[in-house]
Parts: C-alpha cells; structure tokens; sequence
C-alpha cells in the first residue's frame, strides 16, 4: 500500500530526515518511534504531502506521490492526524467534522451515514456537537481530530503522537480506538514516544534516530530488544 | 425626531458601504494575511464598465450586473496576476506585485479613457427623495442600507451553512490543516478573491452613484476607508469589519453634522485622531480573529 524510499526532508540547510525507507502493506499498523527530533513528524508530514520531500520516493498502491500536494493526497485515500492537535477553535465539533468529509461533499446521505458512525464511536462528541471545537479537553481534542480525519474514509491513516499530554485513561482508550480501526482493516502509521504502548498495537516497528532509521522489525522482536529501548527509547 | 432619523439614515447609509467595502477587503486578508492593494481599483473597473455600456440602451439593472461581473473578474485577475506567481515566495513580493497591479489598472484607464471624470448611468431611483417621519433623504441611501442588509445576510449564511463558507473560516485559522483534509488551496483563495470582487462592485455602483462619475483614482479613498474600518475592527475578524465600518461611519458622520462649516475640510484629521485613540486602548482592534494561524 504505502511504500517510502530514500525519503529525505530538509528545512533549508539543516537536513532532519535522510534515506528513510520504509513499508506498510494493506491493513497494516506500523510504528515509528524514536526521541525528540529524531524526525518523526517531518517523514508524515512528507507523506501527507504537507512537506516536500529533497530526495526519495513516496508511493501509494504503486502510484508515484512524492510530490502530490495535501489536498491531492486526501482525494487518494490517506488522512493525516498531526501532533499539534489542529481543530479549528473557532468552528463547532460539528462543522469540524463536516470538513473532515469535504472530498465527499456532494454525497450528503455519504457524509450523513460517516457522521453517525463516527459519533457513535466517539459519543463525548455528539453531546459537544454545537461547541467551539477550542472549547473542548485536550482529549475531546484527540478525539475530534481522528474522528474528523476518518470522516474522509481514508485507506491510510497517518497518526501523529495521538497520546501526547493525556491522562493514562485517555491513552488507553485512544489506544483501544486504534485497534478496533486496525481490525476493520484500515492501514495505519502511528508515530508514538510511548513505544510500550505503541508496540502493544502495532504489527512492525522502525526506530529513528537523528533523521535515520536506526532499527526495524516485528513489533515483539523491537520490544524484546532491551539494547533499543535503552538506546533509542528512553527506557 | 427629525433630526434623530436623518442622523441614523446617514450612519446607516455610509456605515453599510463602509461595512461591504472592509469585508470585501478581510475577506481576502483572512485567508492569506496580505493585504490587497489592487482592492480599490475593483471599484473602478465597475465604474468604468457602467461608463463604457452608457448609451448601449441596456437596462441599467443589466449594466449593473455586468459591471459586478467584471469587477469579480477583476478579482479573479488579481489572484492570478498578482497573488499566486509570487504568494509561495515572499509577503514583500505580493505587497509589490498587487502595488504594481493596482497602478497598472489605474494608468490603463488614464491612458485609454481619460484622466478626467467621466459620467456613469444612474437610474431614476438614485436622485429622487423621499420623505420619512419629516426627514427628507435620498432615495439611494435607502438603497444602500438594503444592499447591505441583503448582502451581509448572504455573506454570514454562506459562511455558516455551506461547506465553502466553512472551508473558508478553517482555512483562515490554519491553512495548512484545512488542506490536510483534502480542501484545495486555490480554490478557496479564488473564491476569497471572487467574493472580495462581488462586494467591491455592489459596493461600487453604490458608492460611484454617489458621486455620478468615475475617475482613475476613484478606488483609493474605499481602500483607505476599508483599510481603517478592518485596522478598527480587527485585521482578522469578519464581524469586525463590519462593525468597524459601522462605527468609521459613525465617527465621519458625527462630524459632519458637529464641525463648524470652516474645520470641515479637516474632518479626516479628526477621524485619523480617534483612530489612533481607539487603537491605543484596543491595539489589535475591537474584536480578535481566529486563535491561530499562519501564512501559507
Ligand atoms: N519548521 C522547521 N524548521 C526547521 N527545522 C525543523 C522544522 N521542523 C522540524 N525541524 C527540525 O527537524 C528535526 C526533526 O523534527 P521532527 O519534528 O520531525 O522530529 P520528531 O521526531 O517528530 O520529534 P518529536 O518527537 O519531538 O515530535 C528536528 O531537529 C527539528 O528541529
Ligand atoms: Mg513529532
């Protein structure tokens, strides 16, 4: 399904990213992990085509995006939910969603059937529908944000940090959504610092360091491996 | 009595003017957080189509409509001529390039038309008067709170209830984000642009039936009033641009009626003075935009 090679962001003279390469086959979940500005963030932002890659390829189902633009990557079937968390503060949970399904717009039954579901699996945020989307926890935030990238059915989810500054309950049932869209078949790349948890889920995992990958393998074999984790994951 | 209604037909005469000139002018800043320099020469390009149809024995409702139609090409024109080749590079780059589109347009009707006024059709309606509890007003002013009424009611609509109108407030608060879930980049700022063409030219006609006639320079006093009303207001907000329209046309229409006959001519002096006033107590204007965002 999704296929990197050689991936390398720069930001202007300073180079994060470099020769990154790396799979997900279809319904997949793989793991990114690795510290702080190991480049995590900038190898799915280059995905989501909201950065533009300095060398490498990106393909999605053998079809060559490395330059596809982050509207155009929505329209071919992959969803991005960044670490920053951005709701748009000032529109409601509701009309938060509604864009979330833009690309399918014209299909209002569509959008209308997509909506329930997604309010269902979230039900804090069918009782916060006419709220200011600012106005919501950071983990409504969390959750807003993923229900509202699922909302333009995506094939491929890109998941940013989704348990950044949130009480252990929340994780765990972040997490547990996270399984449940794995077992309905949906790829995903979940970038996590929580790698215990992020293992738990995942089916493979690849280790960045300073912009490289510095391990990959089963989920169970980067767990066991007590070197990695004291090198790379911070315990 | 008399006095009150004559007073408040003035406000709200100029006050909605003021208040489509400034939103068509945010609506563009929002999106992009540049300003457009070339805003007033819409208002000119819908001058001069009403002037260069004159004698065509069209309706004047037809001259109108075209006379919108151009001044949204017009707009349209701007973010291809001017915005998109250079938007990626640098805000200095822009704030020149629509300089330079804005004189462009202003010496091609000095060079082609005339550097002198030229008379634009008015229907019958824009001269006569009426008479409302004792106030005689003309009829125009009441037209130009209609438009205003209308025009504003469909602008706030259109951003509450389509998926456009919502696109558009994401995109002014992130940009980025709002791409990220599959809105295009283009199509929005055309549409800012386009929507910023339809105000300027209702606004336009309005304005120019003022005065009856256009001239090459006709569009720098909206832009300024524009400019003040939205700084007034909140650089980044929609209500604000309005409300600071309103209360631009409060303040110019306040002294018209309290300066004595000989200080009038300094009336903007006094404006410029509150202006700074309101903007000493309120820095980022009287209402704040969106939490967040940044340039794309
Ligand atoms: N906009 C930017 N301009 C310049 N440098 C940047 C920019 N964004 C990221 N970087 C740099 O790129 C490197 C990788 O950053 P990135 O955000 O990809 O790391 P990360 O692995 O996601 O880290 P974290 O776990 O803290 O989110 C860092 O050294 C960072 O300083
Ligand atoms: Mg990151």
């Amino acid at each position: 399904m999704l296929e990197v090679s050689d991936l390398g962001v720069r930001y202007g003279a300073i180079r994060a990213v470099h020769d990154v390469s790396l799979q997900a086959g279809k319904g997949e979940l793989i793991a990114i992990l690795g510290a702080n500005g190991a480049g995590k963030s900038s190898t799915l932002k280059c995905i989501a085509g909201a950065l533009k890659a300095s060398a490498g390829t990106i393909r999605l189902d053998g079809q060559d995006v490395t330059s596809a633009k982050p509207e155009q990557m929505v329209r071919l079937g992959v969803a991005m939910v960044p670490e920053t968390r951005d709701v748009f503060p000032d529109l409601t949970v509701s009309e938060n969603l509604t864009l979330g399904s833009y690309i399918h717009r014209r299909n209002r039954a569509d959008v209308e059937s997509t909506r329930e579901r997604m309010l269902g699996l979230f039900p804090r945020l069918r009782e916060r529908a006419r709220q200011a989307a600012g106005t919501l926890s950071g983990g409504e935030q969390q959750m807003l944000v993923i229900a509202r990238a699922l909302m333009s059915r995506p094939k491929l989810l890109l998941l940013d940090e989704p348990s950044l500054g949130l009480a252990p309950v929340v994780v765990d049932t972040i997490f547990e959504m996270i399984a449940e869209l794995k077992r309905s078949g949906l790829t995903i790349v979940l970038v996590e610092q929580n790698a215990a948890k992020a293992l738990s889920v995942a089916d493979r995992a690849y280790v960045m360091r300073l912009g490289r990958i510095a391990a990959k393998g089963p989920a169970a074999e980067i767990a066991a491996n007590t070197d990695l984790g004291a090198l790379y994951l911070g315990g | 009595m008399t006095f009150a209604v004559q007073f408040l037909i003035d406000v709200l005469s100029l006050g909605g003017a003021y208040a489509l000139m400034a939103l068509g002018l945010v609506i563009v800043y929002g999106i992009l957080r540049l300003v457009n320099f070339a805003y007033g020469e819409l208002i000119m390009v819908a001058g001069y189509t009403m002037f260069l149809m004159n004698g065509s024995g069209a309706p004047w409702l037809i001259m109108a409509l075209v006379a919108v139609a151009m001044a949204v090409a017009a707009g349209i024109a701007t973010d291809y001529v001017a915005f998109r080749p250079v938007r990626a590079k640098s805000v200095t780059a822009v704030l020149i390039t629509s300089f330079a589109f804005s004189t462009l347009l202003q010496n091609a009707a000095l060079l082609f038309i005339s550097p002198r006024p030229r008379p634009v059709p008015l229907p019958e309606i824009f001269s006569q008067t009426v008479t409302i509890l004792g106030a005689v007003t003309p009829l125009r002013n009441l037209i130009t709170i209609a438009a205003a009424v209308i025009l504003l009611a469909l602008f706030a609509w259109m951003m509450r209830s389509t998926v456009l109108g919502i696109a558009m407030r994401a995109a002014a608060t992130n940009f980025t984000m709002a791409r990220m879930l599959g809105v295009p980049a283009n199509l929005i700022i055309s549409s800012a642009f386009a929507i910023s063409g339809f105000l300027g030219g209702v606004v336009g006609i309005l304005w120019i039936g003022r005065i009856g006639t256009v001239v090459p320079g006709i569009g720098l006093e909206p832009l300024l009033v524009a400019f003040i009303a939205t700084v007034i207001g909140g650089m980044r907000s929609m209500q604000g641009a309005v409300i600071g329209g309103f209360l631009l046309a409060l303040i110019d229409t306040t002294l018209n009626y309290t300066l004595p006959q000989d200080l009038l001519k300094f009336r903007d002096a006094f404006t410029f003075s509150l202006v700074i006033l309101i903007l000493l107590w309120r820095p980022d204007g009287l209402i704040k935009g969106p939490a967040s965002g940044q340039r794309t």
